[in-house]
């Protein structure tokens, strides 16, 4: 059932990505900008969470799910630490992904050619 | 003056029919498709590391790393910019696109050198996801500490 859910909710928020790209004159690279932040909006007003809890991947793996993570951390690291987790909480919650994507990118650099 | 408008408006009427028209359903059907099996694989992960007994924040960031590795490997081997061809967003928002955005740019700007060609624009179109995110989510934060919202989840 969880597959179901992640796959009906990482669907539905990639086809309303598409829409945008189809139906405004935002490119792809605003879309994705744009989806963060609405993932940061719906973040602040505690409506994302409760999306992550039911389709799991499906609302943690699409951008959206990047902006969730940026403010749940702050949110968390405000607790912890106090009024600094303001500067630390995002990205030491998000820092796995983007570590490894810089990580991973430049292996793949060193590894293959571009193509064409 | 007349016959110029009508043949204007005929040429018009045959330059709409020849314009292919941008197959809007099929884009979203296959977006639909492509992101929701991106994201069902994601939840396969998901499910490996909640099994293995982390909590749903820790296992969604070892989820979000296997997704990102996927993407840049398939990138390297040419085929993630196919899956984005036929998926669009589909295969752009899930956070393996993020990972397609960093590997194309390492890959293209090689020949412009590691410091200033891979270094330098490693996050040309990654980066306004990282700068818009931190900014809004540091807005988000400034906005309950000025307005003392009560934070949530307290005891996490």
């Amino acid at each position: 059932m969880e597959y179901v859910w992640a796959f009906l909710i990482g669907g539905a928020l990639c086809t309303v990505a598409q829409l945008v790209l189809d139906l405004t004159p935002l490119t792809a690279a605003e879309t994705m900008v744009l989806f963060v932040v609405l993932g940061i909006i719906a973040s602040a007003f505690g409506l994302y969470q409760p999306l992550v809890k039911l389709a799991g991947a499906g609302a943690s793996v699409p951008l959206s799910g990047f902006g969730n993570v940026l403010v749940q951390g702050i949110f968390q690291e405000l607790h912890k630490l106090g009024p600094i987790g303001l500067m630390t909480g995002g990205l030491t919650a998000s820092a796995a992904g983007i570590t490894m994507a810089v990580l991973f990118g430049s292996l793949v650099a060193l590894a293959f050619r571009p193509k064409g | 003056m007349l016959a110029d408008q009508q043949q204007r408006s005929w040429y018009q009427r045959i330059r709409a029919r020849h314009i292919p028209k941008a197959p809007v359903v099929r884009n979203l059907l296959l977006a639909f498709v492509v992101g929701g099996s991106l994201t069902a694989i994601g939840q396969i992960f998901m499910d490996f590391f909640l099994g293995r007994g982390a909590p749903l924040e820790k296992a969604g960031a070892y989820t979000a790393v296997v997704i990102v590795l996927l993407g840049a490997l398939l990138t390297g081997l040419g085929i993630y910019d196919e899956i984005v061809r036929i998926g669009g967003m589909g295969a752009a928002l899930p956070i393996s696109g993020f990972a397609n955005a960093v590997t194309s740019a390492a890959l293209e700007y090689r020949r412009e050198g590691w410091i200033l060609g891979v270094g330098a624009k490693i996050f040309t179109i990654a980066g306004p996801v990282l700068v818009y995110g931190i900014l809004g989510s540091i807005v988000v934060g400034i906005i309950y500490l000025v307005l003392r919202i009560p934070i949530p989840g307290g005891t996490g």
